[in-house]
């Protein structure tokens, strides 16, 4: 289980998010959506500490994962990432072959067994709907993939070191609808293991593939429900207002 | 007014051009009852095929608007409703062409005055005016508040038809010439209940469309 309680964001004076208290449950996909500026990427970002670098940050309230706050000081954020893997907007493979970028992750974490590299790496590419693609050119360089093979290769590199969480900041929005259709594909895949939280601007792809959804305006959660009900009736006239296109 | 909103815009004036239109077949189709009127009731049928033209153009709109706009929350609630209005609208103007062939059927030419006013014929084509008329005030100016009403009325015509076994069994007992034309005249009144049906189904639609509540096969419990 994922917990915001009461959480606030700044950067310096800007009130980024606005007192947010969300539950996620385990093996669930959760979209959050929102105009631009609205803090939902600032949210995602909070669940794997991303922000805490960012000059003039500062949070109050608690980001709770299986009811501990990710944020005292006790916990080791590389730990903590371990556990949360983050797909960001652009693939960013690492100038290294397919396996390798793959193995990263697991060599970072001190395993260096060649069989046990290579059986993760196997089992993280299938994970990632990418083995039957790439498996006669492991040693190849990533960048010879296509934007939505190397997009499922961070998908795979985030999975190798056995998350349990997924971060996703708009996985598809470089992508052609062949490769969205596959990433979305994924998900759906992939939620029976992890736990998905997805920062999109597509309204049809939050609801393909998400359970619930949250919608985010000005810093504040304006609603979070199912998907189907946000979708057919939300509650609110702001939500209504931007996923029909009449914001603004 | 942005495109969408446009599209929109042409969808539901186009359903209102086609819901003036079956309440002007409705009125007249009473008019022409009333006063054996078949210049009227010619009238009508011609018409009817004015009413389904209307049917297919809605469809096509709505089918459009759904592929090209992907449509959510009340946009998709419109586009939905507004499929299934259409169909009701249709409905109502085939029973209104039928009961238009009545009148204008040679075997049924005189009947008796009285008996159309024992039969309550009137009071049925009056509330079932006034529904498909509150209907069109609630869809045009998006209000529900009238629908419980409305759907009540319908309880009226209900117990209309249920009364006009009795009589039309008695008129035949006193008047088997007239059997045949009876029998037509009991699936006029059918007919005319099967109008109140419809026009409820419309104002579930226009409950969906507006509160996003689902009436159908709830009762009056969700009101």
């Amino acid at each position: 289980m994922i917990e915001a309680k009461n959480v606030n964001f700044y950067y310096h004076t800007f009130h980024a998010l606005k007192d947010i208290n969300m539950q996620i449950e385990d093996n669930s996909v959760t979209a959050l959506i929102g105009p631009s500026g609205c803090g939902k990427s600032t949210f995602l970002r909070l669940f794997n500490r991303m922000n805490d670098e960012i000059d003039g940050a500062k949070l109050t309230g608690e980001c709770l994962i299986n009811n501990e706050n990710i944020y005292h000081k006790s916990v080791q954020v590389d730990l903590l990432r371990k556990n949360v893997g983050m797909v960001f907007q652009k693939p960013n493979p690492f100038p290294k072959s397919i396996l390798e970028n793959v193995a990263y992750g697991l060599r970072v974490n001190g395993i260096n067994n060649k069989q046990l590299i290579e059986e993760k790496v196997k089992e993280s590419l299938t994970a990632a709907a990418l083995w039957n693609e790439v498996k006669d050119k492991l040693h190849k360089s990533a960048f010879e993939l296509s934007g939505g093979q190397q997009q499922r290769l961070c998908i795979a590199r985030a999975l190798a070191v056995s998350p349990s969480i997924l971060l996703m900041d708009e996985p598809a929005s470089a992508l052609d609808p062949i490769s969205t259709a596959k990433i979305e594909e994924l998900i759906f895949e992939l939620k029976q293991r992890y736990t998905i939280i997805i920062v999109t601007h597509n309204m049809q792809q939050a609801a393909r593939v998400s359970d619930k959804t949250g919608f985010f305006m000005y810093g504040e959660l304006v609603e979070h429900s199912e998907t189907k009900k946000m979708f057919l009736a939300p509650d609110k006239t702001e939500t209504q207002n931007y996923i029909t296109g009449r914001f603004g | 007014m942005k495109h969408t909103e446009k599209e929109i815009q042409l969808l539901k004036d186009e359903v209102k051009l086609m819901w003036k239109l079956v309440i002007s077949q409705l009125e007249n189709a009473k008019k022409a009852m009333l006063n054996n009127d078949i210049a009227l009731a010619t009238k009508i049928i011609r018409n009817e095929n004015d009413v389904n033209t209307f049917e297919l153009k809605v469809d096509n709109l709505c089918e459009n608007f759904i592929a090209l706009n992907n449509p959510v929350a009340i946009d998709l609630r419109l586009a939905l409703s507004l499929i299934k209005i259409s169909s009701s609208l249709e409905r109502i103007g085939d029973f209104t062409d039928g009961i238009a062939r009545f009148i204008t059927d040679k075997e049924c030419e005189t009947l008796d005055p009285d008996l159309i006013e024992r039969l309550n014929i009137e009071k049925m084509f009056d509330t079932l005016l006034g529904m498909l008329l509150d209907g069109f005030v609630a869809f045009e100016t998006e209000q529900t508040k009238v629908s419980e009403k409305i759907i009540s009325k319908d309880d009226q015509v209900d117990e209309i038809y249920n009364n006009v076994f009795e009589t039309l069994a008695t008129h035949i007992k006193n008047n088997p010439a007239q059997t045949i034309c009876m029998l037509k005249l009991l699936l006029l009144i059918r007919k005319l209940e099967r109008i109140g049906d419809h026009n409820n189904n419309i104002v579930e639609e226009i409950v969906f469309f507006v509160d996003a509540r689902v009436l159908k096969h709830s009762g009056s419990n969700n009101f």
